[in-house]
């Protein structure tokens, strides 16, 4: 086992400098010159232009630009933002807890809703309940997520008023954020009612942001599933008198839980992509519209640094991922 | 309090029932995070509703909902004869506000307006690079080539010594990179090795102190009960970071905040409709124009500019670009400006005439590029669509049209060019609320190549602004840019589309709310009636 964990954290170095070099290239290929955007309608003079230049530092050759900005990753400082001038880092770290709450509820609601889902649907296979749970896996899978989220908006938040439109948490609650975790936080703040508002306020993007993963994974696993009921052991295991629940919860769910897992895996980056509308729609102050804004504003730092850390945590899923496969088949870790 | 002591605590409170404490807040859906608190590093609204109104005064201030300069921590100012030297004499008792890391020991005197300056003006200040301080308001307002020095001649009286007398000077001391920050503060900050935090948890002498700021989500702040002015009618002020201007109108019929700012123009009839939903409307000030390269042949010929000029169908664009929320524009400066000219009469929409002057010149297969900008602004809040029915308007009196568009940075610098090659359109939002800050800018002899996008540089109307801009009082400068507008208007270096319609929508509750013609979001007066 630990030598098939280092074997798959080999694999980090050539990825990590690989992400270095796209994320520091892929915002400078883009055109557009930040100083110019930075200077808008009112434009500036030459001189103005050499001088933020310099202090920018793009007045120097690429590659030295990008040793600096290597060094500077190797020793934990990725800059400081073009537009808010703090540090990448303090940003990041300020902005994360609340997108990997958000995704950590969305993917538990995806799983605990999903599993279930596919499973019914295929030892249900052709009769109402499959066609029903498919049905609608598709038009979740299909639905515009901005559309989605204004529809739930209207109807719960507009109409019935049964939850809050948008934020983490009512405003009238004050308290310091120790952890960033609104839940976490809420509960330690001591005050009456603002764990109950954090959690209402949790509803509507969670279900938003949850539906594709709900989606996939109910149709991975049905189709993983009925792949799975198709074997021979599975009809020895009948044919031995096992009863269905142990059948399909046991001999059939765990052999199908190795793709269910991968498509799990990858969804952890669909769920970066979907953050970014699901944060900017619940005014949810994440990394998803952050990254954006900056994208816009060529804000370099926050870009690049923004897509290094992002990647790095969808390779320490995909890791984490790998090694599951290992615990649920004894197989794969023996190779 | 370790995180565990904290839960444990947290649970204990919630078991006895103890209750969150709230206060009579006014709550604003803002737009935006601001990109930091110190009004002077930053260039954006946003950022300036969120610093530079609430916690900061300046030594004069634009009267709330007038673009007329009135005095603050500054009570009066002198200039001089030649125009070379203004004194501002200051308030006496204004106290800046304290917090966890600062209490003032003194109240704000003549150290403060210096310090606020030179640390944007010199470059050897300790404070010039802190937080990659650009100063891009001061820098694009020309203050480093206009203040030559600052002397304070006592405690409560600063002298500015200029290179050259400039009558919008006072207008330039009431923006907000002209905000006044403690020099003590400052001091302190720098000796506790953290002079970011002039920046992140600001001091300053406004209505309301800074309490909180969660990144993209909550703003807080708390009523200044000693502040020198009129007290702020609430005791909290909040921004809920809101993006999404449907979200924000939600939020407003949901009552969970009060006032909302930009909402989508699609949804403003309907909120005009609704029962509990309040709707107030300006003028922005601001201009969205089409600029021809008046260097090139043959828009360099004033018949052929005025005659497109004709052909425009600018009540459709009305319609269509702006869906209602905004107003043709016949002068280069918005109608909320002192000295603009409502004599003037804006150039019919007739086709078949601009055929026939067209036709008069020699010009009959005219094609010519129209550039559409890649993003939305206030002042034209859909280029691509009004390049299309700009487009189809030419296209009726014989124009080609071509339709080209570059990614914004790219946008800006090459239309700067003298010989680029098509009409522009592009916009400009006031700063100081002075006609210089439009008619100077964006068409004087100095601004080609660069914010001039016409390239135009004509002499009568250029002796006419720079005689304006040295005369001392408004009085004397109104004839002067009234007069340049007229020459504007028969030399046609811009078509001048439309000025936008600000909205701001709020609750019922909301009591005293003036929307500012410059474009920020003042609540320093705005209560909730119960």
């Amino acid at each position: 086992m630990l030598n098939y964990v280092l074997s798959r954290l080999l694999t980090f170095v050539p990825t990590f400098i690989g992400v270095t070099l796209i994320s520091f290239a892929f915002i400078r290929v883009l055109p557009g010159d930040p100083i110019i955007v930075m200077a808008g309608e009112r434009g500036l003079t030459d001189e103005r232009y050499a001088e933020l230049s310099a202090q920018f530092g793009f007045d120097r050759p690429m590659y030295v630009q990008f040793w600096e900005y290597l060094t500077g990753v190797l020793q934990g400082d990725l800059g400081n933002s073009f537009v808010t001038k703090k540090p990448v880092w303090d940003e990041f770290f300020a902005l994360f807890p609340a997108t990997l709450e958000l995704s950590i509820c969305a993917m538990i609601f995806a799983v605990v809703l999903g599993l279930p889902a596919g499973v019914i649907a295929a030892v249900n296979r052709g009769k109402f309940f499959d066609r029903a749970l498919m049905s609608t896996a598709l038009i979740g899978y299909s639905m515009p997520i901005f559309w989605w989220a204004l529809l739930l908006i209207i109807v719960f938040s507009g109409n019935l008023q049964w939850t809050p439109v948008s934020g983490r948490i009512d405003l009238i609650y004050y308290f310091p954020n120790a952890t960033g975790f609104m839940l976490i936080d809420s509960i330690a703040s001591g005050q009456s009612g603002a764990f109950t508002s954090a959690v209402r306020h949790l509803i509507l993007p969670t279900i938003v942001l949850g539906t594709i993963p709900l989606a996939v994974i109910a149709r991975q696993t049905r189709s993983a599933m009925l792949e799975v009921l198709g074997e021979d052991y599975i009809r020895t295991a009948r044919a031995k008198g096992l009863s269905p629940g142990r059948i399909n919860g046991v001999h059939a769910l765990r052999n199908a839980l190795i793709p269910v897992i991968t498509v799990i895996g990858l969804s952890v980056g669909t769920l970066l992509a979907g953050a970014i509308l699901t944060e900017t729609i619940f005014s949810w102050p994440g990394i998803g519209k952050w990254m954006v804004d900056s994208i816009f504003r060529r804000d370099y730092p926050v870009v690049q640094g923004g897509l290094l850390l992002i990647a790095v945590m969808v390779m320490i899923v995909n890791l984490t991922v790998d090694m599951l496969y290992g615990v649920i088949n004894p197989k794969i870790r023996k190779r | 309090m370790s995180l565990k002591q904290k839960l444990a605590t947290g649970l204990l409170m919630v078991a006895l029932g103890a209750s969150a404490a709230s206060a009579q807040s006014l709550v604003y859906c803002s737009e935006g995070s601001p990109e930091g608190f110190d009004p002077a590093l930053y260039t954006a609204g946003t950022t300036f509703d969120a610093s530079s109104h609430p916690i900061y005064n300046r030594l004069a201030e634009f009267k709330v909902g007038t673009t007329e300069v009135i005095p603050a921590l500054a009570e009066s100012w002198e200039v001089s004869e030649d125009g070379m030297t203004v004194t501002f004499s200051l308030r006496q008792g204004v106290q800046f506000h304290s917090n966890d890391m600062f209490t003032p020991t003194r109240d704000f005197n003549a150290d403060d307006v210096i310090f606020s300056f030179n640390r944007q003006k010199n470059d050897d200040h300790p404070y010039n690079g802190v937080s990659g301080g650009t100063w891009e308001y001061f820098d694009g307002m020309s203050m480093p080539d206009l203040v030559d020095s600052i002397e304070k001649v006592d405690d409560y009286t600063v002298q500015f010594n200029l290179t050259r007398p400039e009558a919008p000077f006072i207008a330039n001391m009431a923006m907000d990179f002209a905000s006044i920050v403690s020099a003590e503060y400052g001091q302190a900050m720098l000796d506790a090795g953290t002079p970011e935090m002039m920046n992140q948890a600001p001091i300053g002498t406004g209505p309301f102190k800074f309490q909180a700021y969660q990144k993209d989500a909550v703003i807080r702040y708390l009523r200044n009960d000693d502040y020198w002015g009129d007290p702020a009618k609430v005791e909290a002020l909040i921004f809920a970071i809101t993006p999404d201007a449907s979200v924000r109108y939600q939020k407003v019929q949901a009552g969970e905040c009060h006032v909302m700012a930009y909402p989508n123009p699609a949804d403003v009839q309907a909120m005009k409709d609704a029962e509990d939903i309040v709707v107030m409307e300006q003028e922005g000030l601001n201009v969205g124009y089409l600029a021809y390269n008046s260097t090139q042949a043959p828009f360099d010929n004033v018949n052929v500019r005025r005659a497109l000029n004709m052909a425009i169908d600018k009540q459709a664009i009305i319609d269509v670009v702006f869906q209602g929320s905004g107003q043709i524009a016949k002068n280069p400066i918005p109608p909320t400006m002192w000295s603009y000219n409502d004599a003037i009469v804006d150039d019919p929409y007739d086709p078949e005439g601009a055929k026939a002057m067209l036709e008069a010149e020699g010009i009959t297969d005219l094609s010519m590029k129209i550039w559409a900008m890649p993003v939305q602004r206030p002042y034209n809040p859909n280029a691509r669509r009004m390049a299309e029915l700009i487009q189809e308007d030419f296209s009726n009196v014989g124009v080609e049209v071509e339709i080209v568009s570059y990614e914004w940075g790219e946008y800006l610098s090459r239309s700067r060019e003298l010989d680029r090659d098509g009409a522009v359109l592009l916009g400009w939002t006031g700063d100081n609320g002075d006609p210089d800050n439009f008619l100077a800018v964006l068409l004087g002899c100095d601004g080609r190549e660069n914010s001039n996008r016409a390239q135009w540089c004509h002499q009568p109307f250029e002796d006419l602004i720079q005689q304006a801009k040295v005369l001392p009082t408004q009085e004397e400068r109104q004839p002067l840019y009234e007069q340049a507008q007229v020459i504007f208007k028969e030399q046609a270096p811009w078509a001048t589309i439309a000025h936008s319609v600000v909205y701001m929508t709020m609750r019922p509750e909301v009591e005293g709310y003036v929307v500012h013609p410059l474009g920020g979001h003042i609540f320093n007066q705005v209560g909730l009636s119960q």
